[in-house]
């Protein structure tokens, strides 16, 4: 019972949040928290600073919004965004401010509020600053369609710089007072106002060069990745700000510009860290600000209230919006391709929420100069409120009600990456057909110069090669199936062990594995039923439907990389990890499970791999044996080297492609080398058997078919099987086989290669069984070190195995021993290790 | 280009063309002017190279492809009357006159635009993409630093994804499905085509 309250407001939390909009809430807390200021301290203890807010408050939120601005959506749209946010702010601002000093004229207003008309434009410049945060998380949840969410969008981002430029022209304006102010001051403030803008994106533009270059040599260095971000992007804002320029220009351009190339160039850590730190910072700042509002909204001592004024203002700002709105979009729906229809014109007029900019700006007036200050510091808390509780909780059932066109949610297949890269392509092509150099004209040249030099100059060498679209959805894919497959294999594995063996070859994930096993098992649904159908005992069928059921499930993608803005919401990235860690650890536990099954069955299951492998296992030992034996010494080098260095290879090749990853994408390499260092183990684990005296014919030559211990392979045969079978049921052995017989064909390449080696070498056999006789001591030196170095090169999971093999071997290799009385020779010896060297290095 | 407008009077067949293409005369007298510049040697048609002497086309990965789409089945040369209907094909759909019937099949609806799409990747025009034309789409499309093998990979998957009846390859059907989600009628139209 005790918890029941609790509860209920845990209930309660989650319906009010998905109600009401964060910032009315932070609003509200604000007030709260300002009331009991208040009350304890008699006065308002806490301002906000000018200094503070924009050296410290402002740049957070408006690096969060450039950084996380879907740059393409927002090109391709710039043209509206530029208009809304530019002419768009300019009309709202002068049309209040000149309305209200028409109502003072009117002498509506009482007398105390003393303002001219410098003043009230004033005031319109900072009243018309339309905030993002409510508008977007409302977008966010109920997915707006993605023109209509990057218009608004980036025009609050853009309209936050207009506001602050146009604020700080009348802001001196208004300081050297109306008297003072000559025409040339005038075209002065219009020329400025490009002047600063323009400048400041020039400003952010440099310096999102600098930091791409500069995140380009941080390899070494990862732990700085997030700070060089964080600081060159707060230098640009300092650097525009001590030049006058736009600074939240700057920073915005920096953010977008910087990003396609900072996210390729740094590590996936550094990725979160930066995503994370600036949410954070972002919403921090926010949440101070807000709190300010509700501090100073309690504070009756600092704002004077007039109802004309208020009145006014909030008729004003709604009207000239809308008026706005809808002249701007008749005027660029004349030049759209898609018309904005009015359902988005009614959404984007009354999703202008006033925030947090705009109650900054009114707090920084000067008292002495702008004498109806406190009128205009209660207008504008008012209007917040008002925008934000009042057009924050009813925009989300507005947006419901007149059902706003939805983005369509849906997974990301290849076919449409595919097809929407031809598409603009197409495009492209014929408006050069045409002869029209339109905006994709310069979209293609902008990609092509960007690929030629830009990408080249400023990404890293790695990710530069990574980098292509249709191959990142392939791979995002790929990761999934795998996830996918790897749970469904998880199922399979608790039911019976049956396609144990079939997923170790396939979990070599290097990208095209599981397209490989998508397409063995010719369907894209279900990864597995290939194995599964070769067995047709009903629980296997059984076991088969389950999959299916399964596969419906589990098939599908869980999220949808969404190309949105949320300020407060970092999704897709993290989920993705998430599968991936799951996946790591999956693919680990049952690399290793695997591997002492697969050693055994590989050597037991098929008779022709056996031969093969023990012969090139025998075939090496038995050379390496051969020190003073007829054959020439040369000739079994050879060999000995050849089979080795194949291996060897292989290794190599799995252990360059992982160096050149970045250290954090080890997923997928550390698959993909285990997997190698299994197929190496195959042949490694052969070296182990090398050095042991007991003698297993190494080929089927009819000479060999006489030898004397002949019997010694059926011996061994059954040694083995015995061993496989505790790990497959006997009735399942068939199914077994085939499935390792289709591993190898996945995994051929290693095992296959010593065949020719083996076949050739032949031909000494008959010496060898003479040389046979071994001495114990060099027997036993030889696989210490083996194991060293091989576990120095295949890391832990190879020592787990250890304990597992020697057991089988010991018993018969000491009862060989015994039975070979033969000089003992050092020269073995040597030579026997400079091959484990060799395969080491 | 367009530097001498045509009078309308000079272009033939101009009432047929609007009434099959549903372009507005200023836009046909537009691309007569083009159609024009392009035929360097004033021949009255078009030839591959004349096309392929527009020097962007020669970066665009389709280039080829969309340069051969001008030309019906072996024919080298292009009159302004299938010029113009095949760029047809790129005229904005309008919503209200998308409503109208007993008219065949406007140029420019999804379906025609699909279809053109369609018939870039079936290079052998046997209604299906295969397994080596999907191959060669994507070695058109993905830069080099794909190796073969990854995209051969890329293909393999694509076509799964998309195939329906099992067969290995993607019919026109599969092909519409599977671009279903997408805004065609935005993405495959020409603003200045009105």
């Amino acid at each position: 019972m005790a918890f029941e309250p609790s509860r209920r407001v845990f209930q309660l939390s989650r319906k009010v949040t998905s109600v009401v909009p964060e910032s009315c809430l932070l609003i509200l807390l604000g007030l709260g928290l300002g009331g009991i200021v208040l009350a304890i301290a008699k006065r308002a203890e806490y301002q906000l600073e000018p200094s503070m807010f924009f050296l410290f408050l402002l740049p957070p939120i408006v690096l969060d919004s450039g950084y996380f601005m879907p740059s393409r959506l927002f090109f391709d749209n710039l043209g509206a965004i530029l208009t809304y946010a530019v002419i768009g702010t300019l009309w709202n601002s002068f049309a209040t401010g000149a309305a209200l000093w028409g109502v003072k004229q009117a002498g509506l207003m009482d007398a105390g509020v003393d303002a001219g008309l410098m003043d009230f434009l004033l005031f319109g410049s900072l009243i018309s600053a339309v905030d993002p945060v409510a508008v977007l998380a409302v977008f966010e949840e109920v997915h707006i369609n993605e023109t209509l969410f990057i218009i608004v969008f980036g025009e609050s981002l853009l309209n936050d710089a207009v506001t602050v430029v146009l604020y700080k022209v009348f802001n001196s304006f208004v300081e050297m007072g109306p008297a003072h102010v000559q025409a040339t001051d005038y075209l002065k403030g219009v020329a400025s106002f490009f002047v600063v803008s323009l400048g400041g994106a020039a400003v952010g533009l440099l310096f999102a060069f600098l930091l791409a270059l500069i995140t380009r040599f941080t390899k070494r260095v990862r732990i700085i990745e997030p700070l060089f971000v964080f600081l060159l992007a707060y230098m640009a804002y300092l650097a525009a700000e001590m030049v006058s320029l736009s600074s939240i220009l700057a920073v915005t351009f920096c953010g977008i510009c910087c990003k396609k190339y900072v996210e390729a160039n740094i590590s996936r850590k550094s990725r979160t860290t930066v995503k994370y730190t600036m949410k954070t910072l972002a919403s921090s700042s926010e949440t101070v600000i807000f709190m300010f509002l509700g501090i100073s909204a309690v504070d009756t001592s600092k704002w004077a209230w007039d109802t004309a004024l208020v009145l006014g203002t909030l008729l004003f700002i709604l009207l000239f919006r809308a008026v706005g709105v809808i002249l701007q979009t008749w005027v660029l729906n004349r030049f759209r391709l898609t018309p904005l229809d009015r359902i988005d014109q009614v959404v984007m007029s009354y999703g202008g929420l006033r925030g947090a900019v705009a109650f900054a700006l009114v707090i920084l007036l000067d008292g002495d100069k702008v004498r109806a200050k406190d009128y205009f510091v209660a207008t504008t808390i008012v209007v917040v409120f008002f925008t934000v509780l009042v057009q924050g909780l009813t925009i989300k059932p507005l947006v419901k009600w007149l059902k706003v066109k939805r983005s369509d949610h849906h997974k990301p297949t290849l076919n449409e990456e595919l097809h929407e890269h031809a598409f603009d392509h197409i495009l492209a092509a014929v408006e050069d057909v045409v002869g029209h150099h339109g905006y994709r004209y310069w979209r293609d040249r902008w990609e092509q110069f960007d690929k030629r030099y830009l990408s080249q100059l400023l990404m890293r060498k790695s990710a530069y090669r990574l980098k292509d679209e249709i191959w990142d959805v392939y791979c995002k894919l790929n990761i999934r199936d795998a996830i996918s497959f790897v749970d469904q294999g998880g199922h399979v594995l608790s039911a019976s062990r049956l396609t144990l063996p079939s997923m170790p070859s396939r979990t070599s994930m290097s990208e095209s594995s599981v397209t490989n096993l998508l397409r063995e098992s010719g369907s894209g649904a279900c990864l597995d039923l290939q194995v599964i159908d070769t067995v047709r005992s009903r629980r296997d069928k059984e076991d088969a439907v389950m999959h299916h059921v399964l596969c419906g499930s589990l098939y599908k993608p869980r999220r949808r990389y969404k190309a949105s803005y949320s300020r407060h919401f970092i999704s897709p990235s993290t989920q993705e990890r998430q599968d991936k860690e799951i996946f790591q650890q999956n693919m680990k536990r049952r690399l290793e499970t695997f591997k002492s099954t697969k050693h055994n069955v590989c050597s037991a299951k098929s008779k022709a791999r056996l031969k093969k492998d023990g012969r090139k296992k025998k075939k090496s030992a038995a050379n390496a044996e051969l020190p003073n034996g007829k054959p020439p010494r040369s000739v079994t080098w050879q060999q000995t080297a050849a089979v080795l260095v194949a291996v060897d290879s292989d290794d190599e090749e799995s252990d360059s492609s992982e160096t050149e990853k970045e250290e954090d994408e080890g997923i997928v390499f550390i698959a993909r080398a285990t997997d190698a260092i299994l197929q190496g183990k195959k042949a490694s684990g052969s070296l182990d058997v090398c050095p042991s005296p007991r003698i297993i014919p190494p080929s089927p030559t009819s000479a060999e078919r006489e030898l004397p211990w002949k019997g010694d392979r059926g011996d061994l045969a059954v040694y083995i099987s015995s061993e496989t079978t505790k790990i497959v049921p006997v009735d399942m052995q068939a199914a077994w086989k085939q499935s390792i017989s289709s591993l190898e064909s996945v995994a051929s390449p290693p095992g296959a290669e010593p065949g020719p080696h083996a076949k050739t070498v032949a031909g000494p056999a008959p010496e060898e069984r003479q040389m046979m006789p071994e001495p114990r001591t060099c027997f036993q030196f030889p696989n210490p070190l083996l194991r060293s170095s091989r576990s120095q090169s295949a890391g832990s999971p190879e020592r787990t195995e250890q304990p597992e093999l020697q057991p089988l071997m010991a018993p018969d290799e000491h009862g060989r021993m015994s039975t070979s009385a033969g000089p003992s020779n050092s020269r073995w010896l040597i030579q026997f290790n400079r091959p484990a060297r060799f395969s080491d290095g | 280009m367009g530097c001498q407008n045509s009078h309308p009077s000079a272009i033939p067949e101009l009432e047929e063309i609007m009434q099959e293409t549903g372009f507005s005369q200023a836009s046909v007298v537009r691309l007569y002017d083009r159609f024009q510049a392009l035929d360097k040697q004033q021949k009255g048609y078009l030839s591959k190279y004349d096309l392929q002497g527009i020097g962007e086309l020669a970066v665009n990965p389709l280039g080829d492809r969309i340069i051969n789409a001008f030309f019906k089945e072996g024919e080298e040369l292009t009159d302004f009357r299938s010029f113009i209907r095949v760029l047809a094909h790129f005229r904005p759909v309008e919503e209200e006159k998308s409503k109208e019937t007993g008219r065949p099949e406007p140029m420019n609806s999804r379906l025609r635009k699909l279809q053109f799409a369609f018939q870039l990747y079936d290079q052998d025009s046997d209604g299906k993409i295969s397994r080596d034309e999907m191959l060669q789409v994507l070695r058109l499309m993905v830069g080099i630093q794909v190796t073969e093998e990854q995209l051969a990979c890329i293909a393999e998957r694509t076509i799964q994804e998309a195939d329906q009846d099992g067969d290995g390859a993607i019919s026109f059907e599969e092909f519409a499905t599977s671009v279903e989600k997408l805004n065609i009628e935005q993405r495959m139209s020409l603003r200045l085509l009105k």
